[in-house]
């Protein structure tokens, strides 16, 4: 019966891997869309609090950050274990906060300036005294719009 | 003449694209930023301290907050899971209680008169009170007023209050004007 019909090698061709590349692109330009560029490396453990009321914070750049937190093991001996402040990269006190703004209100249009935002992530466990400070700060220098950053809450 | 060009390889092509996505992947991050947004009441000159409008006692709920994170209501222990409908009782003031916020009629675009409270919602913490239980306080407080907007405006427009265009926002934020205002904390608990 068989005998027009050639014999079939028993050896299964190879996965073409000419669309590879394509595949590895969509995956490419799926991050380079979904994702942004990581902020400042912590130096402070932050575990935010958790709400239901919350809002996105748009236009990332007229945000800045200000971290509060427990400061990491490898800066304990450093810095001890009670809660400080973070700006950009770096330790700082109460203090720097006025010259903080003033840094980024200078690198921002005169128009934006209004628009500009302060987050405060703060560890949920920190007390509300440095809290306080920092806003007595920032009502100093006249930064009014604030944003507590938190978590949404996950029943 | 024409000679013919040899087919640049692609096999690489894979692996360089491999390298491209592997560095998206560890230096980007996804997660969006957000919270809660507030707004700090200005600085006031030391001598307008003085002249402050003077609010009756029964337009302001009194919110404080110790360094235990225990809530103290109007007077009473409260639970956290019972803020929100008491601040909404007190904002709403539906049976015309007499200690309860009084209510005075505004002319809103949209919906004609209506009967506002003059409620304030003040919260006062301790220096002590750890920034977890504020949060949740403040949170509860914003969510009091967002859901009586939300009921009003699918009540009256038939839509949730974020859907709505920006005049009809802005006549329900009228009715419900989010006024929490923040004493200086106090020092109890030391620290």
């Amino acid at each position: 019966m068989s005998r027009f019909q050639p014999k079939k090698k028993n050896i299964l061709p190879g996965i073409s891997t000419a669309s590879l590349p394509d595949i590895v692109f969509m995956l490419l330009f799926f991050f380079m869309v979904a994702t942004r560029l990581k902020d400042n490396q912590l130096k402070v453990t932050i575990s935010l609090p958790q709400g239901t009321e919350i809002k996105k914070l748009e236009k990332k750049s007229l945000v800045s950050f200000i971290y509060v937190g427990e400061p990491r093991i490898q800066y304990q001996k450093l810095m001890g274990t009670e809660p400080v402040i973070q700006l950009n990269d770096a330790f700082s006190s109460i203090d720097d906060i006025q010259r903080f703004i003033e840094i980024e209100r200078k690198s921002h249009n005169e128009k934006e300036i209004p628009l500009l935002t302060t987050s405060l992530k703060v560890d949920s466990h920190c007390r509300m005294g440095i809290v306080t400070d920092i806003k007595q700060e920032l009502r100093r220098c006249n930064a009014l719009k604030i944003n507590y950053s938190c978590r949404k809450r996950t029943k | 003449m024409l000679r013919e060009v040899p087919e640049i390889p692609s096999a690489s092509i894979a692996d360089i694209a491999f390298i491209l996505l592997l560095f998206f992947i560890i230096a980007t991050t996804m997660d969006t930023d957000s919270g809660i947004a507030r707004r700090l009441p200005p600085l006031q000159p030391e001598q307008e301290m003085v002249k402050q409008p003077q609010i009756k006692e029964r337009n302001v709920f009194v919110v404080l907050l110790n360094k235990d994170d225990q809530l103290l209501v109007e007077n009473k222990p409260l639970n956290i899971n019972q803020l929100r409908e008491t601040t909404k009782e007190f904002i709403e003031n539906p049976y015309n209680n007499e200690k309860l916020p009084e209510k005075e009629v505004i002319d809103v675009p949209f919906l004609g008169k209506y009967m506002v409270s003059k409620g304030v919602l003040s919260l006062q913490n301790d220096r002590g009170t750890t920034f977890g239980a504020y949060l949740e306080v403040q949170n509860e407080l914003v969510a009091a007023y967002n859901e009586l907007r939300d009921e009003l405006a699918i009540r009256k427009f038939g839509k949730r209050f974020d859907n709505l265009d920006y005049e009809k926002q802005e006549a329900i934020k009228k009715i419900y004007p989010q006024k929490i205002s923040e004493a200086e904390p106090k020092n109890i608990g030391g620290k």
